[in-house]
């Protein structure tokens, strides 16, 4: 059984090392047409090599999303000390065996949608997050949680959402973003972040992936939106094979 | 664990209780399930839940408008896109909705005893055309793909100016709402800007047909920043964003669009109001009455309607 403080976020100087790759390269930044205020193209390699911006990747496979393990998930209160974290520990292992129902290699911890397991009193209250708005898997995501969570003795469950702070293709773990790649699903690169009016790209973004199956970086966009909301189409032209990416958002 | 003992038959979980059988609703029973939806101090909670509607309803009709796309757009990448859009409008659509029926359930239409309907989807489908308060740009029928994609561009530039102010609303959930159609608008306005530049640079034909697209959607940009009571007031209170305040912002930032495609802008006037009213005020154009039947018919024909 893990223990709730086997994960926790890098400290902010952490290398990023999911950057490495320069996911977004500086071209990507359109400059025909930015909206006025907007910062100038170029600063995009800094921003994403910025400490901090990246999906932790200090936890084990398997294990929760950081986001669980911050301060205040536990439920205090009305439960003894003492009780509370050996029972927290437990339900949160539990579910963080449910897996998405779209990308069923993928837990829901590595995808970084739930967000917070607590017991309170007899109940389980668990708390996941949309990665889009209109995701229509939040319901089988919900019945799966309450039925694994059952099945481990726990008759009270209840889900509940969390839209603040929303979803962002960085919260999915360096694990879930190897399983996407073991699975011929190229992983989202870091979110670029700017103050001020977003900006237009006039230009397709231009991300700088390999081919889940070969290997090779010559690649193309076949269209921003995929089979589900979080994925574009890409096709590798050195083996030919169409792929999907998670996107940035 | 293994991903099939979740599924061990499709069936399972089809027939039973909850609100979640409902035959035209099977998600999440209540989207805003655990949230805290008290009213901001200062603010009036009937005008937060019409607010509410206005930008529930936009995204609400023109998510259908675009889901009439699918299996007829130009290709297959297309038809995937714009059912992708449609799909993130409507999941604002219902949380937007699900606020509004919090705030003021007294919105919420009445239906027979015993019906699942759940609050958002009464608002949906149950709702007369004079009660819808959508701007009526986004009921107008799709036209050809060239209608589709200016249309496209207008609205989504706009929405997404100004759900990045609404991010800063007191009201936490429409703040949460809004921060997150801001990630999504951004693909929807790259997407039509995109489009609208290829076509407008593309073939003879294909420039023309953006250019009278433009004559078609034109004469209802300006309703986008026009000022009802109730976006003044929740402004004021808060927890709203005057639209006339990002009208600036929007035309800046279509106008570099416009430039890019070698685009004058057009020179047409505005659609005025009827009556004194405009789509927020529920006067809408003809379109409207069939879009709404086709989209009602039969959740009202079955308000007890179960799995």
């Amino acid at each position: 059984m893990t223990t709730v403080a086997s994960v926790s976020a890098p400290p902010d100087n952490a290398p990023p090392d999911n950057v490495a790759a320069g996911n977004m390269a500086p071209d990507a930044v359109a400059a025909d047409a930015v909206p006025p205020g907007t910062a100038p193209s170029g600063n995009m390699a800094a921003d994403a090599a910025a400490p901090g911006n990246m999906a932790p990747d200090a936890a084990a496979p398997g294990n929760m999303a950081p986001d669980a393990a911050a301060p205040g998930n536990v439920a205090a209160g009305n439960v003894a000390p003492g009780n509370v974290a050996p029972d927290n520990a437990r339900a949160r292992a539990v579910a963080a065996t449910v897996t998405d129902p779209e990308l069923p290699m993928l837990t829901l911890a590595d995808l970084g949608v739930l967000r917070d397991v607590a017991v309170n009193g007899g109940a389980v209250i668990v708390t996941i997050t949309p990665t889009y708005l209109g995701c229509p898997a939040m319901a089988t995501m919900r019945d799966d949680l309450v039925r694994r969570l059952r099945d481990s003795g726990y008759d009270d469950v209840r889900v509940q959402v969390s839209l603040s702070p929303a979803w962002s293709s960085d919260d999915i773990t360096a694990h879930g973003r190897q399983v996407l790649a073991e699975h011929g699903i190229s992983a989202p690169g870091p979110v670029r972040r700017a103050d001020g009016p977003v900006e237009l790209t006039l230009m397709p973004a231009r991300r700088a992936i390999a081919c889940p199956r070969c290997g090779a970086a010559e690649v193309e966009l076949t269209s921003e939106f995929g089979p589900t909301a979080c994925k574009a189409l890409y096709r590798c032209t050195a083996c030919l094979e169409p792929f999907e990416h998670v996107k940035e958002i | 664990m293994s991903h099939d003992s979740d599924h061990e038959s499709v069936y399972d979980g089809l027939l039973g209780d909850g609100d979640s059988q409902w035959a035209f609703g099977t998600d999440f029973e209540d989207p805003l399930a655990g949230m805290d939806t008290t009213i901001p101090d200062g603010a009036d909670a009937g005008a937060l839940a019409r607010y509410c509607l206005m930008l529930g309803d936009d995204a609400l009709i023109y998510s259908h408008r675009l889901s009439e796309w699918a299996s007829r757009a130009p290709d297959l990448e297309e038809d995937i896109a714009l059912a992708n859009i449609a799909l993130d409008l409507l999941g604002q659509a219902r949380l937007l909705l699900t606020r509004a029926a919090a705030a003021d359930p007294a919105l919420v239409p009445t239906l027979p005893d015993g019906s699942p309907v759940p609050p958002e989807d009464a608002l949906a489908f149950f709702r007369a055309e004079g009660e819808f308060r959508n701007v009526r740009l986004v009921e107008l029928g799709n036209g050809d793909f060239a209608v589709t994609i200016v249309r496209l561009l207008v609205f989504s530039t706009y929405r997404l100016a100004l759900l990045q102010r609404l991010a800063a609303s007191s009201d936490a959930i429409l703040a949460a709402i809004a921060a997150k159609g801001v990630k999504e608008l951004t693909y929807h306005r790259d997407y039509a800007a995109r489009w609208f530049v290829t076509l407008a640079l593309g073939t003879t034909e294909s420039r023309e047909r953006l250019l009278a697209a433009l004559v078609v959607v034109w004469p209802y940009y300006r309703e986008l920043s026009r000022t009802h009571p109730v976006e003044g007031r929740v402004a004021t209170e808060g927890v709203g964003v005057d639209p006339a305040t990002v009208a600036d912002e929007v035309d800046a930032l279509l106008g570099q669009v416009f430039a890019v495609g070698e685009v004058d802008r057009p020179a047409i006037a505005a659609i005025g109001p009827v009556s004194g009213g405009t789509g927020r005020d529920g006067r809408h154009t003809e379109t409207m009455g069939l879009l709404l039947a086709e989209m009602q018919s039969v959740a009202r024909a079955h308000p007890s309607g179960r799995w």
